[in-house]
Order: C-alpha cells, then structure tokens, then sequence
C-alpha cells in the first residue's frame, strides 16, 4: 500500500535464494523438451536414412534407368518403375484438376454469404466430415457402389471418345478412372478447406471497394476476392497434390494394380504408394530394394510439392 | 476555398433552411442490426453540387446512414433499414431496384485506403469496364488520377501494384476509382482519418475541385476539415433510450455549415462544435 | 496544373453517355445479372457434389454395416474363408491396443515437442529445424511409416526376434501422429496470452512452474481438441499397418505378435471373393466410422466448451 511497505516485501522476495531443487527441475524439464523435440528431426533424418539404404542395392542395379523403364519382373529380377511412377503423377493431377474447380467452388458458396449461415456452417461440417472417413472404408465404398455406378458412364466414354488412346479399352471394374475420381473424393475437403480460410481472410475492405464501383457479387469474387485470396489457394492445392501423391489404401483397392503400361485410363493401372502396399510384404532380395527405391521417389515427389507450396505462399502473398 | 463558401453564403440567406436542387433525400429512416436499433427517425435532403459534412461523436451511426446512401449495408448480415432514401424519384429500397446500379450511380471512397490487388490502371479500368464503359481508357486513367491529383505521383508506374503506393497516395487512387465511373454522388467515409496531415490537404484540394461536377457526402472526425470543405453540415448525436440496448443515434441539426459552427440552433451541437464533449 | 483539372472536370459530366447507364430497377435479363445467377447456380452444384460422397458413404456404412450390428460382431473371430457368422472382435481390440500403443508414444513427445517449440525455441535455428522437420513429417505419406518401421524394425527383429507385431504397428501410427500432436499443442500454447506468463514469473514462479502450471492449463482444450483428432485419425489408418502389426485371425497374443486390426481387416476382406467377409469388412467400416464420428463431434465439442 504504502510505497515503504512495498519496498520490504520486494526486497524480502530478492533475498529469497532459489532452492538448487528447483534450478535442476527447471533446467531438466527444457533439456527433457528439447530432446523430445528433435525426436521429430531424427525421425525425419531415420525415415530417409533406412529408405535410402535401403533402395542402394536397387540403385546400383538399375541406377536411373528405374525410372523409365516398365519391367517389374520377379523371376528375372528386373525392376522399374514407371507404371507405377506415371500413375501417380496421372493420377494425382488428374484427381486435382477435378477437385480445385469442386473445392474453391464449394468454398466460395459457404463464405461468400449466397445462402443462410446455418445452411453454411453446415455445408462446411459435412466437408469437414468427409476428411475424417478412413481411406480404406472410401476404398471399400467405391469397390462396392462408386464403381459399379459410374460404369455405365465409363462406358459411355469409351463409347464416345474410344478413338483417342486414352479411353481405348473397355472399363471392366478397377482402373485409373475410377481410382482418379476416388481421390477426388479425399482432396476435395484439403481444398475446401483451405480455400474456405483464405476467402476468409479477404478483409472486408476490399469487398467493399469492389461492391462501391457497382460490381455483382461474382464481378467482385471474380476481380477482387479470388486474385487476393489466390496464393493461399495455390498453396493449398499443392498440398492436396502431395496428399494425392502419397495417398495409398483406396487407390490400392480401386486401381487394378497392373505392372503393365496403359495410356487408357479406363484401364487399370498402378502407383507408388499401391505397388508398396501390394508387395511390400511379400518382397524378398532385391525386389524389397526396388521397392524402397520406389519409396524414395515417392518421397522426393511428396517433399518437392510441399516444399513448393510453401514457397508458393510466401512468394505471391499479396500484402493488403 | 473561403470564396465559395462566402459565395454561398451570400446565395442563400434564409438560415436554418435547406434550399437548393435536392438529390437524395431521406424519409423517416431507421437502421438497425439484428435487434440493434443504430439509428432513429432521420429526416433529411441532401443537396446537388454541393458537399455535405455528417459530424458527431463516434458510435453514432454517421456510418451506418453513409451507407445506406449507396446499399452497402446490404453486405452487413442482419442489417435491415425503415424509411425511405429518394434518389432520382425513386425509393432505393423499393424491392424492384437493383443495388448494383444504384452503387453504379453513387460511389463510395472508404475509411480505409482499399485499393484492389491489381495495377494502379487495372485499379481505375476495372471500374469503368464493368460499368460498360466505351471510350479511351487510357485517357479515362489519366483525367480520373488528374483529378484525383495522384496524376504525378502515378503516372511512371501505372503498371506497378496499386499496394505499392503511401497511404495518402493509396486514399487518392481510391478517389480517382470511385470518381472514374463518373458516378452522380460520391459517399467518402472519413477519407482521411488514416493519412497524414499533408496528404489530408491533398485530398481536401481534391474535393474542391470534384464539387464542381459532383455531389459530396463525406464522415468526418475532424471539425476544420467540415469547416474547409463542406457547404452543409449534419450533426449526429447518439443516447440512451429506455427499453434500448444501447445508445441510439439520432440527427441533431442540419444545417449550412457556417451555421452550425457560428450560430447552432441545439445546445448539443454548440457543445460539440465547441469542443465540450465528444 | 488547377485550369487542367477544371477544364477536364467540366468535359467529363458530357462522357456520362460513355457508360451504360440504366434505370435502377432490377432487370434479371441483364447479361451481368443472369451471369450471376448462373455462376451462383454452378456453385450451390459444386456445394452439392462435394457433400454428395459424405452422405452415400455414410448412407451405405449405415445400411450395410449397422445391419449386422448384435453382440456376435463383438466376440467372436472371423470365420474361415467359405465360411458363414463370426465377428471382428479380434479386430476391434487390435484396434484399440495398436492406437493405444500410438498414443503413448505420440502424446507425450508431441506435447513435449510443441512445448519446446512454443516455450523455449524462440527463432533459434534449432527451433527452425525442428519445425521444418515437423512440416516435412507431416508431408510424408503414411505407407512410407510402414516402410521405414519395416527397414528399422520387422525386418530387424529388435523385439525378442519378433518381425511383425502390434508394438511395430504401434510405432508406424505414432510417427503418423507425431507432426499433428506437435502442430496442435504448439498452436495452442501460442495462443495464450503473453500476459498470463509474465503474471506468473512476475510471483517469482520458475519457468518449470509457469508452463506446467499457467500455460498448459491454459492451452488444455485445444490441445486435446488436436489430440482427439489424431487417436480418431490414426485409428482410421491402414497402409501403415499392412506390414508392420499384419494381421491375425486369432485373438491378440500380446503385443509382440502380429494382431488383427479393423482397418486391415477392411482391407483384407474387401477385395476376398467370400460374401461372408464382404459383410464383415462393412460391419467393421461401420463401427470405425462411428467411432471416428464420434471424436469428432467430442472435439467439436470441446473446442466449443472452450468458446463459451
Ligand atoms: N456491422 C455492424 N454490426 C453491428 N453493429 C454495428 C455494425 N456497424 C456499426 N454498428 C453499430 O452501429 C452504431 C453506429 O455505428 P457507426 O455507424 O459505425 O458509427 P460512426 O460511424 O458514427 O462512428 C454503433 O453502435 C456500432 O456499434
Ligand atoms: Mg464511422
């Protein structure tokens, strides 16, 4: 109260010695922190170590040939890996070309108040529910229903654009297609989600201004909000990409896993992430080095997106 | 600057009287949001050519009613208006007119400086392309940033980011938009509360000479600048108001400007503009 | 420089006639107006497409899989293949030993993790490292945990000459975990406030005291929100597990041996020729997606308890 009482309290305080106890705990419990944190690096650091001895056999093998070649033959002990690295990328892109229309599409309807905010937040729980679905039971959904129900839709295409090689076989069950839209399915809620954020994140001046110079509201989502938002989105987006690519169980369950090439994509094919689920359990010798090796380009696809994503944010991030 | 006011002056002797070409003219108008009551019974016609200045203390609605000039409360969810805004013999909220037009019509420059994410040209085309225009834009660019008087600031880096000017510079681009898709009535909210006070002078000069071709409605915190600019002045005021959930604005007196700051016919403006409260 | 502007000003109020000008009545057969409607149209249809998935799997988990719901589904072991009945009850406990195993490792090394990050790494580069390190953790796709426990542990035997086993199994879902736990308790604790530390060191509390005490208190409903989200999330996962826990037709034997869990049992018996097992890899979609629902929701919940 006084400013002399004040002054003996703190100077009992200072005159008060730290327990040595108390200086261990302290210092012990951020060293205990400090280790279990670089867990994650050594984790990380491991992940790549075992991949990378792992594939060296495969490497010396095949060296770079691996990745443009087709053979995957056991009983020769020939090894590449373009199917399944062509798969991917077919697969994932595609997939994506699909979704962000889809994803930025459904963003835009929950935050551009088209609808009521109930309506809205519901909408946006659905989509977040969606991302919650295992992989392996949206596998099981589209062996059982997806598959059998787009056929008809499939064949069609065949029908109609069977000339180009790429709808040139007839759609019998598993196959890039359906694998493709299955992804579709498992980037959609990234997208949305992320999208939704930076739409978000707009302020609402610059609504403003657009709606002040007498735009409609998608004059203004088309010339103002999306170019402010769209760093954000295209981050997103290769996020998602790198979700694909590495994304395993229901595309494992709904491509077919051919080792043979196809440009169809009604026909089926294969990926990375399938061709370890497949057979990585029953590889032996140097098929088990083939497929790390396989694992570690896998990996360098997934990292060199992320990485790039991230750079993509903070190179076009508009400042307003 | 102290000419036209005279001028005016001189014109139009009858004080307390609003005499002139009415623009747009607002009828028993009260905005809420949600149950929120923001804004009570506002009578009040705003004249042609000329600029008028809504002061008061913050918080009591001089927003609110700014907005509702051109639809932009329509953004704000929840927020419903009553009454009547006139604008060319029409009700602006009739449920036939279409918002988009009418802020075709009556543009707006905001508090902050918003300048899109776009080139200082794309920042003035974009406006007049959507509002159908047919002539030289780079003409159009050049006379709206001229009268906007961010021309020579401007003019070597036209294709540069419109967020890679000042503040004060930015404000400007916004007036040279707004005033780009030669709109009838220009609405500024507080156009200068952000800037410094040489770039505020910038933007006051640039007012001077848009009132020759425009009508003028601008918020303003700052009662000089009401005194420098304006030809007209409206005072809000906000109270309590029993069974309210808070302080209701309302309008105190409006009237030429040289009026409500010399010769205010309320108490409360006399205080206000005397810096009493507020 | 004043004349030009004049003189401009005067001319530009004849351009008006370079503009569109229209009465202000809403004309819906404005080229502008229809585009709106249109583009709102193709986006309410988008809105639909992207919750359409959401409610037919839900839809045919519900249908499919709660038919077979009774208390058989619980206790019994899968049949033989060509066989009819059994259950999946091996599965669900291997299920819930296998992420049970994750969370144990996971929690507290990301709870310590995001510690560190939050508390005590500042912009030191090994703060940076350790961050970077998470983000790149977070980006590697789940098989690849199955790939690297396979190198480091089921093809070393490290357990008791054991290859693969729930504990592998266990270790792959933890390091799936990890960057979540991390990212959601260092969020958590960033967001409380400055002020709450400084008030506890300014009573002489040490920092030990103020982070176990002050901040973590202060950070618990997000941080769990986030850990109740990666149990539910890990749960869920398969490729990991395929061989690294393998799966079991038997009851689990410990957690040194290869057990049954739902997911690989989903996986397994789905693409089997066998009726029977189709039914079963739906009655285990069923209860794994209820559980996983219900996480939500839980955190969904917490989260909101936190708001009010
Ligand atoms: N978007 C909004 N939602 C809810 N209330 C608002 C909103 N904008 C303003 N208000 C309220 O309306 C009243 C008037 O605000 P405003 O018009 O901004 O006042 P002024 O511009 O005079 O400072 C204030 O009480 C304010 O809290
Ligand atoms: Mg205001």
């Amino acid at each position: 109260m006084t400013s002399d009482l004040g002054l003996s309290v703190d100077a009992q305080f200072t005159l008060r010695r730290r327990p040595n106890s108390e200086k261990f705990l302290d210092l012990g419990f951020r060293q205990l922190t400090l280790a279990l944190a670089s867990l994650v690096a050594i984790v990380l650091l491991a992940i790549l170590v075992t991949v990378f001895q792992g594939s060296r056999e495969a490497m010396a093998s095949f060296g770079l040939r691996f990745i443009v070649t087709s053979a995957w033959d056991p009983v020769n002990e020939q090894y590449g890996a373009f199917v399944a690295i062509y798969g991917t990328l077919v697969t994932s892109i595609l997939s994506l070309a699909i979704a962000v229309p889809l994803g930025v599409g459904t963003a835009i309807f929950i935050t551009e108040d088209l609808i009521p905010a109930r309506l809205r937040e519901l909408i946006g729980l659905m989509v977040e529910l969606l991302a919650a679905i295992p992989s392996v039971v949206l596998g099981l959904w589209a062996i059982f229903v997806m598959e059998p129900a787009i056929r008809p839709a499939l064949e069609l295409l065949h029908h109609l654009l069977g000339w180009t090689p790429f709808f040139a076989t007839t759609p019998q069950g598993p196959g890039m297609a359906p694998a493709i839209l299955i992804l579709v399915v498992m980037v959609l809620p990234i997208i949305t989600a992320i999208a939704r954020d930076a739409l978000n994140q707009v302020p609402i001046e610059l609504r403003q201004g657009a709606y002040g110079v007498g735009t409609t509201r998608w004059g203004a989502i088309f010339a103002v909000i999306l170019p402010a938002a769209i760093s954000s989105i295209i981050g997103g987006v290769m996020l998602a990409l790198g979700r694909a690519m590495g994304e395993t169980m229901a595309v494992t369950m709904i491509i077919g896993n051919s080792l043979n090439f196809d440009l169809s994509l009604l026909a089926p094919g294969n990926t990375i992430a399938s061709m370890l689920a497949n057979q990585f359990g029953e590889a032996d010798g140097i098929q088990v080095s083939a497929l790390m090796y396989a694992a570690l380009i896998l990996m360098l696809l997934t990292f060199s997106v992320n990485v790039l994503a991230q750079w993509v944010v903070r190179r076009l991030s508009l400042k307003y | 600057m102290t000419s036209s006011l005279s001028q005016h002056n001189a014109s139009s002797k009858s004080s307390g009287k609003i005499s002139g070409d009415i623009c747009m003219s607002l009828q028993d108008v009260s905005i809420s949001y949600g149950n929120f009551e923001a804004v009570k019974n506002v009578f009040m016609d705003l004249l042609n050519g000329k600029v008028t200045a809504f002061i008061g203390p913050s918080g009591c609605g001089k927003s609110t009613v700014l907005r509702a000039l051109n639809r932009m409360n329509d953004l704000i969810p929840g927020c419903h208006l009553k009454g009547r805004v006139l604008f060319d013999g029409q009700d602006l909220y009739h449920p036939r007119i279409d918002a988009v037009e009418v802020r075709r019509r009556i543009g707006m420059v905001f508090q902050k400086p918003n300048p899109f994410p776009k080139t200082i040209y794309e920042n003035i085309a974009f406006g007049a392309r959507i509002n159908g225009y047919r002539g030289d834009m780079d003409e159009l660019v050049e006379r709206s940033l001229r009268k906007a008087a961010v021309w020579d600031e401007c003019k070597d880096k036209l294709q540069k980011s419109g967020l890679a000017l000042s503040g004060g510079q930015q404000q400007r681009l916004c007036i040279a938009r707004a005033i780009a898709t030669e709109p009838e009535v220009i609405l500024m909210d507080e156009p200068c509360s952000a800037l410094d006070p040489i770039s505020t002078l910038k933007i006051e000069e640039t007012m001077h000479e848009l009132k020759r071709n425009y009508t003028i409605i601008i918020v303003t915190h700052n009662m000089q600048q009401a005194v420098r600019v304006a030809d007209m002045t409206a005072f809000f005021n906000a109270e309590a108001v029993e069974g309210g959930s808070g302080k209701v604005g309302y309008l105190v007196e409006y009237s030429e400007t040289e009026e409500i700051f010399n010769a205010p016919a309320q108490q409360a403006t006399q205080d206000y503009v005397s810096g009493r409260f507020g | 420089m004043t004349s030009s502007m004049t003189s401009s000003g005067r001319e530009s109020n004849t351009d008006t006639s370079l503009f569109d000008r229209r009465p202000l009545s809403f004309d819906p057969k404005l080229k502008r107006n229809r585009l709106n409607g249109l583009f709102t149209l193709i986006s309410g249809l988008f809105a639909t497409l992207a919750v359409l998935p959401l409610v037919l799997v839900l839809v045919y988990v519900l249908v499919q899989g709660g038919r077979l719901l009774s208390l058989r589904l619980f206790t019994e072991l899968p049949p033989a293949p060509g066989l009819e009945g059994g259950g999946i009850g091996n599965a669900m406990l291997g299920t819930v030993l296998v992420t049970l195993i994750a969370a144990l490792i996971a929690i507290p090394v990301g709870v310590a993790g995001g510690v560190y990050l939050s508390e005590y790494a500042g912009k030191s580069w090994f703060g940076q490292v350790v961050s970077f390190s998470n983000d790149v953790l977070a980006g590697v796709p789940s098989i690849i945990s199955g790939v690297f426990v396979y190198g480091l542990i089921v093809a070393t035997r490290v357990f008791f000459g054991q290859s693969y086993s729930a504990m592998a199994g266990g270790i792959a879902l933890s390091v799936l975990m990890l960057p979540t736990v991390i990212k959601t308790t260092n969020e958590g604790l960033k967001l409380v406030p400055n002020e709450l530390r400084l008030g506890a060191y300014g009573v002489g509390a040490s920092r030990y005291v103020t982070i176990t005490q002050i901040v973590i208190p202060a950070a618990l409903t997000p941080i769990s929100t986030g850990v109740v989200l990666a149990i539910a999330r890990a749960a869920g996962e398969t490729a990991p597990l395929i061989f690294t826990a393998l799966f079991s037709a038997f009851w689990p034997e410990g957690i040194f041996n290869p057990i049954a869990t739902m997911s690989v049992l989903i996986f397994n018996f789905a693409i089997m020729p066998y009726p029977a097992q189709n039914e079963l890899a739906w009655a285990a979609s069923f209860v794994l997606v209820m559980m996983i629902l219900a996480a939500n929701l839980l955190a969904r919940w917490l989260s909101r308890l936190s708001k009010t």
